[in-house]
């Protein structure tokens, strides 16, 4: 071990012969596009199939980004909307999160950044499967039409909050029963299942494509966030696919799966003896792990951003491992801390109490690591560096509400307040969306060539930053006062004082400048585009092998002639002795002195 | 949930004991070599179809346990009323035994080298399949003449979702047979179908597996069966 310490890698340059035979590698069969369309539309290549899953889900996001200040514009000045009704509203806040949590969040870390990312990084020529993967990026999008298709149906898009509990979901008192619910289920079917094909991909890639040299002690971090989200994300969904299709059954053919027998209008519905509990389960038992599926790519991402950025290996690289997927096994066994409320037995709750508390151990270990990381680190403050910082501290915030949350006895009160807003926002909201904007500044310069202005990043940077604060924080302050969560309007409540409607006017204005902000994002990736300043091959001078491919943007097939070899982990950055404060991973170590 | 979670234990422990062989306590940061010093930590040599089954074969079977689950959960409310199953089942079962074996048949002969076996194997199979798929038709046929219709009970509501979530799956695995059955209609090479004839067999034994596991739940005796074990658990 550690042949080469002490030996000043001065004179070693990539390539160099005589240190390790060639990669035995077979070549893989590439597929050629052999037109316009197959190269930019039907296309497999993983490169162009994870540009076209960032920029449907951003446009998708987009529409939920309109949606929250809807919402905002409705809380701050009840009344005084026309076009806002309560329905709407319930409309507003249901397609809101929907779209943000899986057609966006999910849809962009593990389509849009794992398509990109995992066969850069570990050495791979393309996914696997290039045909399925294709495949699942246009079952996507065809998921994606569908739920917009529920805007304009007669009735609008559902209105039964994103967790669609049943029987709320399927009765008549909630917008959008006529079809906006039956589009929901078959969208997010169509989800799962274009999701299905590409996380076939993603796991298989990194069990079986990654390049001579790269084991998994050295996969960055990324990959191993993404890799295990997968996972989570592969063995969760089929539970949201279950819910899904049966909830299809009861609306639309009758079945009593989850519905109970119940009086609607005065009419006695057909249905009878179905278990509402039951849907929350299986709706639960996905919901949670995606939590993680969110939080581990963002963990990963996070994780090479500031080694990178800080010149500086990742402190714990172990840990770091073994903390991802502890995580993942433990995020199976909390699921149930949704359901204080629905009513269970009290040693349940305290089962799942003491599970999301000791999820909070892997955790902490991870964030620690990061603070070490960073410590007498050679900071510079760039752009993806800021949105790394800005995570640990946001993640950490909301982490600790999670804390107070994560027990039942203070849960019960809160449950239904902003309070569980003010806390998701920050912790699977704000936190895994500042990651993306740090990923996006970080890997643009390879997608495209050119780097993302500088000046306009950090304005949108503090803007964001400072207003997610200026949101959440008084947030959670109007959740204590006990103001609920999904009201259209408060009306005149005692226990509501003045200062909680300021405050809801003052949350709305920061929600609609860091809304103009995000459009200041659009702009730069469009402008920076024709106009950024020519990146190099290497512009973070970061030592993974994605930054080393020959060409930038990588050409088809990644690597020219010859796969990389990688012979050292992802995080050499100021070696002692070594000419520059980065090697690259695919750089042999000095010949043994003799 | 304890259905699912006992599966997603199991799954859970393939992986445990994978990663163990992976050398997770190695200090990356002072191994700085070639592969060549640190063996058996490189990529799985397998074919990535193989690998790909396989992950595709958790995510199948993680979907029928939740199913399953389901079905537990749901059958312990009063209005459950179990159903016949219609004797035409256990011809089916029979049926599908022959496709599975007519498949193993299949796979054998393509590891023995004997192409013309391989390819009366995998037709068989498919026919042998297909008859099943008619045959699951006709029993639900049957019982809907017999009044049991799919929103009459939960219990044929889960007979209907689980018989048909099973036959869409097998649907699935006939495309990728035909897919196979005509690279050996059209002279591929032996080594060019081996692979894809043993991954054909290994998913029609995971259905017909799971099949007779789903057979025995919706038999009304074993329903009751379930039921007897369960108050002896609580």
């Amino acid at each position: 071990m550690g042949k080469s310490e002490g030996i000043p890698m001065v004179d070693v340059t990539i390539g160099a012969g005589g240190a390790v035979q060639p990669a035995e590698v077979k070549d893989v069969e590439l597929y050629h596009p052999k037109s316009w369309v197959t190269k930019y539309v039907f296309c497999q290549d993983a490169k162009v199939i994870a540009i076209q899953y960032s920029i449907t889900a951003l446009s998708i996001g987009l529409v939920a980004l309109v949606l929250s200040w809807l919402i905002r514009l409705q809380l701050a000045f009840p009344s005084s909307f026309s076009a806002i009704g309560p329905g709407e509203y319930l409309q507003f806040i249901t397609m809101h999160g929907m779209i943000m949590v899986i057609y966006l969040l999910t849809a962009l870390f593990l389509g849009g950044f794992g398509n990109y990312l995992i066969p850069l990084m570990v050495g791979s020529r393309d996914m696997v499967f290039p045909y399925v993967n294709m495949v699942s990026y246009w079952v996507y999008l065809l998921a994606v039409l569908v739920l917009v298709a529920s805007f304009f149906t007669p009735g609008g898009p559902t209105g039964a909050g994103w967790t669609l509990y049943p029987p709320q979901a399927v009765l008549s008192g909630t917008p959008g029963r006529e079809w906006g619910i039956i589009l929901m289920l078959a969208s997010l079917i169509l989800f799962i299942i274009g999701f299905t094909m590409g996380g076939l991909n993603y796991v298989v890639t990194v069990l079986q494509a990654r390049t001579r040299g790269m084991t998994l002690m050295r996969l960055p971090l990324t990959v191993w966030g993404i890799f295990m989200a997968t996972v989570l994300a592969l063995l969760a969904f089929p539970a949201l696919f279950v819910g899904s299709v049966m909830m299809l059954f009861d609306r639309v053919l009758g079945t009593s799966f989850f519905m109970p027998a119940i009086f609607e209008l005065g009419q006695h519905l057909k249905y009878r003896g179905g278990s509402p509990l039951l849907f929350q389960h299986l709706f639960w038992f996905f919901g949670h792990p995606e939590v993680y599926i969110v939080a581990l790519p963002a963990f990963g991402i996070v994780s090479d951003l500031i080694s990178t950025h800080a010149r500086k290996n990742i402190f714990g690289y172990r840990m770091m491992v073994w903390a991802l997927v502890s995580i993942g096994a433990l995020s199976f066994v909390v699921w149930a801390h949704h359901m204080y409320v629905s009513g269970m037995n009290p040693y349940f709750g305290f089962f799942f109490a003491a599970t999301t508390l000791i999820i909070a151990i892997p955790t902490a270990i991870k964030v620690y690591n990061w603070v070490l990381t960073l410590w007498h680190g050679d900071i510079h403050l760039t752009v993806p560096m800021l949105f790394a910082l800005s995570f640990i501290v946001t993640f950490v915030n909301g982490g600790l509400t999670g804390l107070f949350l994560g027990n039942p006895v203070v849960d019960v009160p809160l449950s239904d307040t902003m309070f569980v807003v003010a806390h998701f926002h920050m912790v699977m909201g704000m936190a895994p969306i500042f990651v993306i904007f740090g990923a996006i500044y970080h890997w643009y310069p390879k997608v495209t060539g050119r780097m993302l202005n500088e000046t306009l990043g950090q304005f949108h940077f503090w803007v964001s930053f400072l207003g997610a604060y200026a949101i959440y924080f008084p947030m959670h302050y109007i959740g204590l006062l006990g103001v609920p969560r999904r009201y259209f309007e408060m009306g005149d409540l005692a226990f509501i004082p003045q200062s909680a409607t300021t405050l809801n006017i003052f949350i709305t204005v920061a929600a609609l400048i860091v809304g103009f902000a995000q459009m200041v994002f659009l702009f730069n990736l469009i402008w920076s585009l024709f106009k950024g300043k020519p990146a190099g091959s290497n512009p973070w001078r970061a030592t993974t092998l994605e930054w080393q491919t020959p060409e930038t943007p990588p050409g088809h097939g990644n690597w020219g002639k010859e796969l990389p070899v990688v012979y050292r982990w992802a995080y050499e950055y100021s070696v002692p002795g070594a000419k520059e404060d980065f090697v690259p991973q695919n750089q042999p170590p000095a010949p043994r002195a003799a | 949930m304890s259905i699912t979670l006992l599966f997603l234990a199991v799954i859970g422990a393939i992986v445990a004991w994978w990663l163990s062989r992976q050398r997770l306590t190695a200090k990356p940061w002072l191994e700085v070599g070639a592969i060549d010093d640190f063996p058996g930590t490189g990529a799985l040599s397998l074919p990535a179809a193989t690998i790909g089954l396989g992950v595709f074969l958790a995510v199948v079977g993680t979907l029928f346990a939740l199913l399953i689950s389901a079905y537990f959960m749901r059958m312990q409310v009063a209005d459950w009323a179990q159903m016949p199953a219609p004797k035409l089942l256990w011809f089916n079962t029979g049926v599908l035994i022959l496709s599975s074996v007519a498949l193993q048949y299949a796979q054998v002969a393509a590891r023995r080298g004997r192409m013309g076996d391989v390819g009366d194997g995998l037709i068989a199979g498919g026919l042998f399949a297909f008859a099943f798929l008619v045959g699951q038709l006709f029993a639900w046929q049957q019982l809907n003449a017999e009044g049991y219709f799919l929103a009459t009970n939960p219990a044929n509501a889960f007979f209907y979702l689980l018989t048909g979530v099973h036959g869409l799956h097998l649907l699935g695995g006939l495309g990728a047979l035909a897919l196979t059955a005509d690279k050996v209609w059209r002279g591929f090479e032996l080594g060019q179908v081996r692979s894809s004839v043993q991954l054909c067999a290994v998913y029609w034994h995971f259905l017909l597996a799971l099949w007779l596991v789903l057979f025995s739940l919706l038999t009304p005796w074993v329903g009751d069966f379930a039921i007897i074990c369960r108050q002896l658990l609580t």
